[in-house]
């Protein structure tokens, strides 16, 4: 026991400040509350030598003690421990005094309870018993107080009534002070409220007298409001706001509607007078203005003349007023704007408003909006003819954005009344508008392009015309002027290609400037461009076809007109201009015109939903035209040759010449001038193939030529004999030759084209010769003539033997038509050549 | 088929000169002159037989000189101008006369042939168309459907209007027209028109073509210069005397002068005919390979132009009943026979026969439809191997014509039996 006392003791002095708590705890434990105790428990569970701990064992801790400490500690030990025993006796002792005392005072408690809720019960019982006389008593009273009830609510019935009907017979009054004091709304407000009691109590006489006073109230008032409706003079709310009152004053809202519509169409014509004015003084103002507006504007060519100053004169002179972006500016603004403001107004009152209103069963939505849309459609197309006129007024093709923008604005602000009025054709109508305006424009960019093209024709053969005031400038000084002759042909054809080059450029940029104007019109910013018109039939019907092949078609069209007119008169187109236009035309055969057709179709995306013209076809006409032109050329330069032999032969007497010393100067003439056309040609086109003639072609055309001596000598030692000759002569003929065709086609190349002007002229020679009687010496001078020929023209030629042959038959027709056929020995006339 | 074949007859020497013989109207007859330098020149006598597709020559001399026209009397058939050249003292000259078949030429040729050409008989000249003073004859125009009384020369500048006397034995000028202008003006060609009564002429020269008014031509007058040269002396002495000189003065040209085409090519003109049935329509070719037909009433464009030939278009004829149908002949070697419906005095084809033909109603509507007929180019001939100078309808056989190349080569051909049976039926 000691032992157990003294591990007490020494616990209870291990933890001396905390045993209040440990004795809370253990009451805490007795009630089974231990969440604090589990605590405790588990720090100290496993240790039996723990006085405190459920695992206490008292042997174990007596025998560690005594094993471990000493006496005095022992002793220490046992004393403590006498201690904590004795205070948690008196611990002990002292909570049972304190349960003994609650215990005592909660019975206390529970008697005195008992002997309450006995009092209470008695209460309630008297309560109710009261609660049923109340009752009671309030049944009484109710009975008593039915009837001044019903009598109160007939009352204040009766007072409602009286209230009405004072408003009834103020109602003139007030109406009348509405009057004055021009609050109509409030008229109307009230007027509205009564007319149907009025109208339900019109058999009384009194409340007739009201009516009538009323009516001729409101009689007033509407009189009033027409007025002011009629004077127009208020602005677009007082005016809707009259309309409306008017509309519930059971006015005819036709009448109503057209008085508006009137009413706006007084104001919208204002505008239009407006524009108008801004037209009109073009007309008659154009021609007094002209000269003053010319002046500065050609002042301005002349003062740029690289710039394309013959249009510019044309382009500046309408535009001097007003532009038309401004114009169109002003028509949106003004017409367009205040247009869609009555639309909206009137669609306000007449349409939306009438819809919800009783006035919908009397078909007023449908009527107004047939007014509404008359009225539209009627300003609209004066609008539009203005517009038109205005736009047509345009001619001028320089700043093509301008008229664009101003088409864009016309055609997006229209877009604000399509969308006002839905089933409306004025957007349609103004989309034609814009479509009109865009073939015009088209068909103007056309002409723009022809009178180009045409001026740049001219400027070409001014070229052509003074060729040295050019060429002398670059070329050393003098040298052309003093060599002249010849030489100026060369002049004349060097600048050639140049000159091909620079028209064809010219014109290709021409086009592209053209079609990048054109092509604003289908700019993606541009509100009409997503029009199915502007998508399809404008870039291909209008761009490619009326624009783009329509200017290829007049260029072959007016090339060929070169040929026609020239005919006639004698070459009034200088030869090389012929030459280049031919060679011109060939390009586009061959890739100019499937270049700017490609070009089109890129940049507008042309789908051939309607048959175009296929490039094939516009080809074949270029081919057609160079074709034409290149055959002119051979006939223009044949001729010119022709002219020469024809001449020399038809003015000389060849019966009484003298015996040949020199070859005529005339074919040196003839040899030079087609030397100096084969450079020309050679400039502008290739080579060409001829037939291969071996490389001692000089050797042989004397071999050849010898040959037709021999047939002239054998013809003229044959025709003394028999008079047979020319039947064999026909037959020799035959085998030479199949068929020339003298005025024929050439080819796209140098050699057939210097074929058939030497065709040309040769043959020429032969039929003068066959009008011409000759002397010895005359037939002699022509077989001089003739090898002099031959022994320069072969190389021209595609085929030499050409050339021989038509020698040959010039030679053998002047041995026939010779009185006295002795030809000349062929080493003289070879001498004679040689010598030049 | 065999019957279109055209039939070739070839003369020995160089030919130009080509004409029908105009009076004769019921064989199908030619006449060529021929063109030699060294030899006795001839006229050949070209008769075809239409049945057996054979022809028949006579040869006739012709000694003055190389033959460069032909012309037929339009009465008497054995009469005949020729323009020549004669060659003299190493000159050159041209001439024109009136000729006669000696009587029998056609007795010895049907005996035969080889003998004829080997001893042929010579013309008898009837009478010269020379003026000292005009020299130079380019062509000799008969009267068309006259009483081979009156002809016409062009020499030089000059249009020289001859009346034939005494059967054509004597020749005098009674009229004479001239050409006054800058430089050496030669007529190259002419034609006689036979409407108006025969008192119109259509000249070419150079480029021109002119017409003239036969009754307006001047009286040639030997002292006429004299008469001038005294008018203008006396001019100052007296109103009258002035007025006359003034109308002395105005060149004949300006008086007769009816029409003038200038540049009606643009080269030379070759050549012109007359439309036989439109009194003011005229056929023009020349060196621009062009063939034209004017209105003459308004001459600033041609009505209608062919351009078909590949060289120098020398003569073209108007078919005498038909005048849709000309010909052409060009240094090309081709002949070209054209359908001009549009312009002849035909130009819906027969009407009258349209209604005859009615009797399917289909038909009708048929012929309606085709009314305005296309101009067309019928046939183009190629037989020559040399220029065609000359083409000639026949007088007899409306059907049929001729051609003559350089080489000496006349060929015979007859219109396409479709286009006959066309304009026929």
């Amino acid at each position: 026991m000691d032992g157990e006392a003294d591990a007490s003791l020494a616990v209870s002095e291990d933890a001396g400040n905390g045993r209040r708590r440990r004795v809370h705890g253990m009451l805490k434990l007795y009630y089974g509350l231990n969440e604090e105790g589990k605590a405790a428990e588990q720090q100290e569970s496993l240790d039996p030598c723990d006085i405190n701990g459920p695992h206490f064992d008292p042997e174990l801790f007596l025998n560690k003690l005594r094993r471990e400490c000493s006496l005095a500690e022992l002793m220490d030990q046992e004393t403590c421990m006498v201690k904590q025993i004795r205070s948690l006796d008196s611990d002990m002792q002292t909570l049972v005094y304190e349960n003994y005392n609650k215990f005592i005072s909660a019975t206390d408690t529970i008697r005195k309870m008992k002997n309450d809720f006995k009092k209470m019960e008695d209460e309630m019982d008297r309560l109710s018993a009261n609660m049923a006389t109340i009752t009671d008593f309030s049944a009484r009273i109710s009975g008593t107080l039915q009837d001044q009830h019903a009598q109160i609510t007939k009352l204040s019935g009766v007072h409602a009534l009286l209230r009405k009907l004072q408003f009834l017979f103020e109602l003139p009054a007030r109406l009348n002070k509405c009057l004055e004091m021009q609050a109509y709304a409030q008229a109307v407000n009230s007027h509205r409220r009564a007319r149907c009691v009025l109208q339900q109590y019109s058999h009384l006489p009194s409340f007739k007298g009201i009516q009538d006073d009323c009516h001729a109230i409101i009689e007033k008032l509407a009189q009033e409001l027409r007025q002011k409706f009629r004077d127009g003079g208020s602005s677009a709310k007082d005016l809707s706001e009259c309309v409306e009152l008017l509309l519930q004053l059971d006015e005819p809202a036709e009448e109503l509607c057209d008085k508006f519509l009137n009413h706006a169409r007084s104001r919208l014509e204002l505008d239009l007078q407006g524009l108008e004015a801004e037209i009109k003084p073009y007309s008659s103002a154009s021609s007094t203005k002209d000269p003053s507006a010319r002046a500065p504007s050609s002042a301005a060519a002349a003062g740029s003349p690289t710039d394309n100053s013959p249009k510019a004169t044309t382009f500046l002179s309408p535009t001097s007023n007003t532009d038309i972006l401004e114009f169109i500016d002003r028509g949106c603004n003004e017409f367009v704007s205040s247009l869609c403001l009555v639309i909206t107004s009137y669609q306000e009152l007449f349409i939306n408003h009438a819809q919800t209103g009783e006035l919908a069963s009397k078909n007023i939505p449908q009527m107004a909006n047939g007014k509404l849309h008359a009225f539209v459609n009627d300003l609209a197309a004066r609008y539009f003819s203005l517009v038109e006129r205005r736009i047509q007024e345009e001619k001028g093709v320089g700043d093509n954005s301008l008229l664009v923008r101003a088409l864009d604005r016309f055609h997006r602000r229209l877009q604000a009344v399509a969308k006002l009025l839905p089933g409306s054709d004025v957007p349609n109508k103004g989309t034609e508008i814009v479509i009109r305006a865009a073939t015009e424009r088209v068909k103007q960019y056309l002409a723009a392009l022809q009178s180009f093209y045409l001026d740049s024709l001219t400027d070409v053969r001014q070229a052509l015309a003074t060729p040295r005031l050019s060429v002398s400038g670059a070329s050393a000084a003098g040298g052309g002027a003093l060599l002249g002759g010849a030489l100026s042909g060369r002049d004349a054809t060097t600048s050639l290609p140049d000159l091909l080059s620079s028209l064809s450029a010219s014109i290709l940029n021409q086009i592209k400037s053209v079609l990048a104007s054109v092509h604003l019109f289908t700019a993606k910013d541009i509100t009409f461009s997503n029009k199915p018109y502007f998508k399809g039939e404008f870039c291909s019907q209008g761009v490619r076809e009326s624009l783009v092949v329509s200017f290829i078609k007049f260029v072959c069209q007016s090339s060929r007109q070169f040929c026609e007119s020239a005919g006639d008169k004698g070459g009034s187109t200088p030869p090389a201009l012929l030459l280049l236009l031919s060679r011109l035309c060939l390009d586009y055969e061959t890739s100019t015109i499937s270049y700017i057709l490609t070009l089109t179709d890129e940049q507008f995306l042309v789908q051939h939903h309607s048959p175009v013209t296929p490039v094939t076809s516009l080809c074949a006409e270029a081919r057609e035209a160079a074709q034409k032109l290149l055959n002119h050329y051979v006939k223009v330069q044949g001729l010119i040759i022709s002219q020469m032999l024809r001449k020399s032969v038809e003015t000389r007497d060849w019966v009484n010449t003298i015996e040949p010393r020199n070859v005529r100067a005339v074919m040196k003439r003839v040899v030079e001038d087609t030397t100096s056309i084969d450079v020309q040609v050679g400039l502008l086109y290739e080579e060409g193939v001829r037939k291969a003639h071996s490389s001692d072609s000089s050797k042989r055309t004397f071999s050849v030529y010898s040959s037709s001596r021999q047939q002239a000598r054998y013809a003229a030692s044959y025709t003394p004999s028999a008079p047979m000759d020319t039947n064999l002569l026909s037959n020799i003929h035959k085998l030479f030759s199949e068929r020339i065709d003298i005025f024929s086609s050439v080819e796209f190349n140098k050699v057939s084209v210097m074929t058939g002007i030497i065709k040309i002229s040769l043959k020429t020679f032969l039929e003068c010769v066959r009008l011409r009687t000759f002397g010895r010496y005359g037939l002699q001078q022509i077989q001089v003539d003739c090898h002099y020929l031959q022994m320069y023209l072969w190389r021209f030629v595609s085929d030499e033997n050409l050339v021989h042959f038509l020698l040959d038959e010039i030679v053998g027709s002047s041995a026939h038509r010779c009185l006295d056929p002795a030809p000349m020995e062929q080493s003289v006339i070879e001498v004679i050549c040689e010598r030049g | 088929m065999e019957d279109d074949a055209p039939v070739i007859y070839g003369l020995e020497f160089q030919a130009r000169a080509l004409t029908a013989q105009a009076a004769e109207t019921d064989a199908i007859r030619f006449l060529v002159g021929t063109q030699s330098l060294k030899f006795d020149n001839q006229i050949h006598i070209i008769d075809f037989d239409d049945e057996n597709n054979i022809i028949n020559k006579n040869v006739l001399l012709h000694q003055a000189g190389e033959i460069w026209h032909i012309g037929a009397s339009p009465a008497d058939k054995s009469v005949l101008t020729t323009c020549y050249n004669k060659t003299s003292d190493s000159r050159v000259l041209s001439c024109a006369a009136v000729w006669k078949m000696p009587s029998d030429w056609e007795m010895g040729s049907h005996e035969s042939s080889d003998d004829s050409a080997h001893n042929p008989q010579a013309l008898e000249l009837l009478c010269r168309l020379d003026d000292t003073t005009h020299g130079n004859a380019a062509c000799v125009l008969w009267e068309p459907m006259g009483d081979g009384k009156r002809v016409i020369s062009l020499a030089d500048n000059h249009a020289l209007l001859w009346d034939l006397q005494e059967s054509s034995t004597q020749a005098t000028v009674s009229n004479i027209a001239s050409l006054e202008g800058k430089g050496q003006l030669r007529f190259t060609s002419g034609k006689w028109s036979p409407h108006h009564n025969c008192s119109q002429l259509a000249t070419a020269n150079d480029t021109a073509i002119r017409g003239w008014d036969l009754r307006t031509m001047r009286l040639v007058h030997p002292s006429y210069r004299n008469a001038r040269r005294l008018l203008l002396k006396l001019r100052h002495h007296c109103g009258q005397m002035a007025t006359l000189y003034n109308s002395c003065c105005t060149s004949p040209q300006e008086q007769s002068q009816i029409y003038c085409i200038e540049n009606a090519h643009g080269l030379l003109v070759r050549e012109l005919d007359f439309n036989p049935n439109r009194q003011y329509y005229l056929a023009s070719c020349g060196d621009d390979c062009k063939v034209k037909f004017w209105d003459i009433r308004n001459v600033q464009e041609p009505v209608k132009t062919l351009e078909e030939h590949s060289h120098w278009v020398w003569s073209v004829r108007y078919n005498h009943s038909h005048d849709q149908l000309v010909l052409t002949a060009s240094s090309d070697s081709r002949l070209i026979l054209s359908n001009m419906v549009s312009i002849s005095s035909e130009p819906f084809g027969h009407l009258v026969d349209d209604e005859e033909l009615s009797e399917g109603e289909d038909i009708h509507k048929d012929e309606k439809t085709k009314e305005p007929l296309k101009d067309s180019i019928v046939s183009t001939y190629e037989e020559h191997e040399d220029s065609v100078y000359a083409a000639e309808w026949s007088s007899a056989d409306p059907w049929l014509f001729a051609s003559l190349s350089y080489d000496g080569r006349l060929v015979i051909n007859r219109v396409p039996r479709t286009l006959k049976y066309h304009i026929l039926l």
